[in-house]
């Protein structure tokens, strides 16, 4: 028995994607990233002084980001406003997906805040969120070596597919496991890899094979966005 | 702002040309969009310029508060998102940011214009709570007249989720029962600065700005709601002159708001 | 033979490859991987022989000796003022730099220069630590009063100054108004309220079209058709 995607979807098809830069005036860089339902936008703000002293690296500048879902994104009841422990941690493995591609070398002791908002979610929103903030981070002008795509890939009743969205990952009771990941497209390394569900071995070797081709096409969707701010 | 810029952007206002161009009484082109959101039960974006907020309602089944078991509730919050803008910091609600949330819900709570008994569905055991959130996305002044206007679209181009039998919310199935309002309360802010009154400050004419006067109302003789901001005093002059105003941009207002979904 | 893969004066993203083989050079905003020269950041590519490198088209402003600055006071030391100049890093005024008058030590300092004054500023020294020091001592150099700044990306002041300042003479002739661009992209102008709604609206214009050619020419005709 073949699974059909709910979408129609082919099994390496992501959703519809939107890229555009500079949708927020007042940042140093922004950015949003729509793909399907589910939509993330980012600013990001500095380098600047970072105060208290005691976080600073002498070495280089710092990333802090902030991921945070706007209290009317969820698919469910509201969304209380305020940091919750799952908002921590995507912050949190949102920041180690983007450090290895920024070299802050040239601003030590300096923050760069990345600010990410979902204004409505439908599955995949840290991997939208890190899509979002890596270009943002490159319209502030940053030295950055790649963009980071990221995109979950899952499996869904023995079948591996691309890009979940909710009603995928809602099928059988929350049954599909789920695999968000985050590469530098130029070098192929993974900065970002979490999964929930069960999968062999052989099965997630073949996920990040499905994913790869994906994550170059949404490289150049980001690189496109870019471009297009100026070239229109 | 120092001394010498605010009197800077006060020449500007008596000169009758404003730091943008604008006129004392004109507001900056406004735009209304609604139902964008689709997580959201009712959502609008509106524009004021550049300057950009989004308001999203979502609605749950509650229990209701033992004093009211035949009412619903309505609660509007205003968050100031760090990412609209470097002045804002992350943590806990500024001041700001709680006293734009409780203009705007007192301005839609006290017009009556959402009846809460209608919210009812069970009475003493359930109740619909809706809430409006907004957000600023480009931050450019003004808040609380755009959030006003904001939360209000949202409302009204709001429809019901399916209630299931055993009580529960179905969210990805929405019904078509719109969310019914009786007036569309309007928030119009009137700022003076010296003896000159204006409309729709912006992030940086609100550095200059004295005293502030907040004018929520229904139509052209029903206000239902007033605040007053701001370090300096209003005269009763004043006062009367700001009503005049804000009652003649909310008309103006209203009627954008009229044209839309 | 290496190969080239995009073209002068074209705008460049991060990550992508310019160019294929090793007789491509990187520089500025470009990196080698392996066999090609890959964009580390955005901005405007320039080939120079084999020497791939880019101008940046965003960014906060990076301090340099002797670049004229506006910034904006934000707190008042015993040795001297602290100002932001929209920079990474904040900058020192010291007493001896701040005025030919002497300041006795321990004097009001907030008649000098207060809280939230802005003031037009030369950069005398960045150290390796990034602590800036600035002068407001020097022909032009001094506290602005009144008018109002705007902020524009300090990758596009060279642009809005243009050629020997032909570009902003052009918009102080057309709109008679005071203007001084910092090379950290704060602005400040000071003029009829009508003809500083003008000044700001073309200085916004060559912002926006910083990067595009014939752009003296099309500020010219805005002039002209807006004064009109």
């Amino acid at each position: 028995m073949t699974f059909k995607r709910p979408s129609k979807r082919k099994n390496d098809e992501p959703r519809k994607i939107e890229a555009e830069v500079g949708v927020i005036k007042k940042a140093d860089g922004s950015a949003r990233f729509k793909i399907g339902d589910t939509e993330a936008l980012a600013a990001v703000y500095g380098p600047r002084e970072l105060h208290p002293r005691f976080l600073q690296d002498p070495k280089k500048g710092i990333l802090r980001c902030s991921y945070s879902m706007m209290p009317f994104s969820g698919d469910g009841s509201r969304v209380r406003p305020g940091p919750s422990r799952r908002s921590k941690e995507i912050s949190l493995v949102s920041e180690k997906a983007l450090i290895p591609v920024l070299d802050l070398s040239d601003y030590p002791n300096t923050v760069v805040d990345v600010f990410i908002e979902l204004p409505q979610t439908d599955a995949g929103s840290r991997c939208a969120g890190i899509c979002a903030a890596s270009m943002a981070l490159a319209d502030a002008g940053l030295v950055m070596k790649d963009m980071v795509a990221a995109i979950s890939v899952g499996m869904v009743r023995d079948t591996l597919v691309v890009d979940l969205d909710g009603d995928e990952e809602h099928l059988d009771d929350n049954e599909a496991a789920d695999i968000p990941i985050a590469m530098i497209p130029s070098t192929k390394e993974i900065t970002l890899l979490q999964m929930d569900g069960i999968v062999s071995k052989k099965n997630l070797k073949k996920a990040i094979e499905l994913v790869i081709p994906v994550l170059a096409d949404i490289a150049q969707a980001q690189r496109n966005a870019l471009l297009n701010r100026y070239n229109r | 702002m120092n001394q010498e810029m605010k009197e800077h952007v006060k020449a500007a206002l008596r000169s009758g040309v404003r730091l943008d161009g604008r006129k004392l009484e004109e507001f900056r082109p406004i735009t209304i969009e609604t139902g964008m959101i689709s997580t959201a039960e009712g959502s609008a974006r509106v524009k004021f310029g550049e300057a950009e907020v989004l308001a999203g309602l979502k609605m749950a089944v509650e229990r209701p508060y033992p004093d009211q078991p035949d009412s619903g509730t309505l609660m509007v919050n205003a968050e100031l998102l760090p990412m609209s803008s470097p002045e804002f910091e992350s943590g806990p609600p500024s001041m700001d940011s709680i006293e734009t949330s409780r203009v705007i819900d007192r301005g839609i709570r006290e017009s009556k214009a959402m009846d809460t008994k209608v919210l009812c569905i069970e009475k003493g055991e359930k109740v619909w709570s809706m809430a409006v959130d907004v957000v600023p996305i480009n931050y450019g002044g003004n808040l609380i007249d755009m959030g006003g206007l904001a939360a209000i679209a949202a409302i009204k181009s709001a429809f019901y989720p399916l209630l299931l039998e055993d009580g529960t919310v179905d969210y990805h199935q929405k019904t078509k029962q719109k969310v019914k309002m009786s007036a569309h309360p309007i928030p119009v802010t009137i700022c003076k600065i010296g003896d000159l009154l204006f409309v729709d400050p912006t992030d940086e004419e609100e550095k200059a700005v004295e005293a502030r006067l907040t004018v929520t109302s229904i139509d052209e003789d029903k206000i239902c709601s007033l605040q007053k901001g701001g370090d300096s005093p209003l005269t009763v002059e004043d006062f009367e002159k700001m009503i005049d105003l804000a009652l003649k941009k909310a008309k103006e207002i209203r009627k954008i708001l009229d044209g839309v979904k | 033979m290496g190969e080239l893969l995009a073209k002068e004066k074209e705008v460049v993203v991060p990550g992508q490859v310019l160019a294929k083989g090793m007789d491509f050079l990187p520089s500025h905003g470009t990196y080698r991987l392996g066999e090609e020269v890959i964009v580390n950041r955005l901005g405007v590519l320039s080939v120079e022989g084999k020497v791939l490198k880019t101008t940046p088209l965003a960014g906060r402003y990076i301090p340099k000796n002797d670049d004229i600055v506006i910034g904006k006071i934000f707190d008042i030391l015993m040795s001297g003022w602290r100002l932001d100049i929209e920079s990474a890093y904040s900058a020192m005024l010291p007493l001896k730099d701040a005025s030919f008058d002497y300041i006795a030590k321990g004097s009001d300092l907030s008649k000098y220069f207060a809280l939230d004054d802005y003031v037009v500023l030369k950069i005398v020294n960045v150290t390796s630590q990034n602590l800036v020091d600035v002068s407001a001592k020097g022909q032009g150099l001094r506290k602005l009063r009144g008018g109002r700044i705007i902020r524009v990306n300090s990758a596009k002041v060279p642009r809005i100054i243009g050629k020997k300042g032909s570009m902003v003479s052009l918009i102080k002739e057309a709109t008679d108004c005071k203007i001084v661009v910092g090379q950290n992209g704060l602005v400040w102008l000071q003029g009829s309220p009508e003809m500083e709604v003008l000044a700001v609206k073309a200085i916004k214009m060559i912002e926006d079209l910083a990067h595009k050619q014939g752009l003296t020419q099309q500020v010219s005709d805005f002039l002209k058709g807006e004064k009109k």
